[in-house]
Formats: structure tokens, sequence, C-alpha cells
């Protein structure tokens, strides 16, 4: 008895006309060289499971909604397509590695964000706008020792050279810009954190 | 006797997907219909 094989076009024009016994003889004719090339590019036979899967279902769709062109060439059509997806793996997996949630590891341990939120920030120029309003009331002599001290971060000695007091007055006045501040923010109940 | 000099294939012989991969195509394809109106295709996929 001979035993004739139908060539790859036929089979696709019986499985396009609705013999589904005509699929599972391209399958089986082409599966080891397609799996086979599937697997000599990712060596790892789940995923090699799943491109071969991916391939065929887009044969199928193609082949069902009447879209393929391509009589005579099915393999090397196949073959492009595996490749195809075979590129698409590799984008996904190697240029945007993916990381899991999973209960031992978060993505936000490796990843801090040190600068305040839009609210914090709000609220320590809120702060800032305030301290200001209040150094403004100080006494004079009391509001520049601490302006030169804080905002220009004068040392004592730049300050007593610069004004033309002693070391001690100087931390003197600051010591009064201080006690000053924190009764006015005392009496008035003034909260300054953040 | 004779002695065989050949080297056994290196490829390997069970270079197959798996079972339930193809039974899993055979079936997505027999419950696959595509239907196309108006230059949209519409697939259905019957139990």
């Amino acid at each position: 008895m001979v035993n004739i094989q139908l060539p790859d076009a036929s089979l696709v024009k019986e499985y396009v006309a609705g013999n589904e016994d005509a699929l599972a003889k391209l399958i089986k004719r082409h599966e080891s060289k397609i799996y086979g090339f599937i697997y000599s590019k990712i060596p790892d036979r789940d995923i090699t499971n799943d491109i071969f899967q991916d391939t065929f279902i887009k044969v199928i769709k193609t082949l069902k909604s009447n879209s393929y062109n391509e009589e005579g060439k099915f393999l090397p059509w196949v073959m492009r397509i595996s490749h195809n997806l075979v590129v698409d793996h590799y984008r996904k997996t190697k240029k945007m590695p993916m990381f899991r949630e999973t209960e031992e590891f978060s993505i936000f341990s490796i990843m801090s964000d040190d600068s305040l939120t839009i609210e914090n920030k709000i609220i320590a120029d809120q702060v800032q706008m305030d301290l200001q309003k209040l150094i403004e009331e100080l006494p004079a002599d009391q509001k520049e020792v601490l302006v030169m001290r804080m905002y220009q971060d004068m040392s004592f000695k730049e300050i007593s050279e610069s004004t033309g007091v002693s070391i001690n007055t100087a931390l003197g006045r600051m010591r009064y810009a201080l006690m000053n501040l924190r009764k006015v923010i005392d009496k008035h109940q003034i909260v300054l954190t953040n | 006797m004779a002695k065989t000099y050949s080297k056994k294939s290196l490829v390997s012989q069970t270079m197959k997907p798996s079972k339930e991969t193809i039974s899993f195509l055979l079936g997505y394809s027999k419950a696959l219909s595509i239907i196309k109106i108006h230059d949209k295709s519409f697939e259905i996929i019957s139990n």
C-alpha cells in the first residue's frame, strides 16, 4: 500500500474548508521542527510549550479568518511567527525585568523617596513664613543676631566682629531672642511643627 | 562482530510539545469560529 502524503498547501485548504483533522496532521508533521526551533532559542520546556501554543493560536486565527495567503510556504510562515514570539519574549523579560510583590519582598523596600510630599512641603513653607513673622516682631538687636546666626550661618565670633559687640553679648542676645520667640509661641499657642 | 562507530544522535527524540498543549490547540481550533461582518471580525468560542 502506498502512503501518499498530502502537501501542506492541501492540508491548509482542507482545514480552511472545515476539516479539523487537517490541522492535527499539520501540527503532527511540523511539531518537532517548530518546538525544537523555539527550544533552541529558549531552553525552557514550559516557556517553549507556551510559545508553541501561542504560535499555533495565531496560525489558527489567521487560517480561520481567511487571512492566510502564503500557499506552499506553511512551515516558514509558522517559523516566522514563532521567531517573532521568541523576540517578544526576550523583549519582555530582558529589557523590563519584572518584580512581583510578595509577602517577603516589596519593591518599595528597595525604592525610597526622601522628598517631602506636596502636603508636607506646603506645611513646611507655612511654618517658615510664620516663624519669619515672629522674628520680625523681635527687638532689633536680638533679631540681628538671630538672623546672622540662623539664616546667614555666621559664627558668634563673626557676629561679634560684624556688630561691634562682644561674643558674650551676641550670645546673650541670641538667648533672649529664642526666649522671646518661645514666649510669643506659647502665648498665642502657635503650632510650628511639620 | 561488526562494530558500530556512529555516535548516538545528540538531538533529543522527545523534542515535542506536551500532549496538553496539542489537545488544547485542537480543542481551541474546534471551538473557535471567526465571522467577518463589514471589515470587522468577531471571534466566537463555543463551549
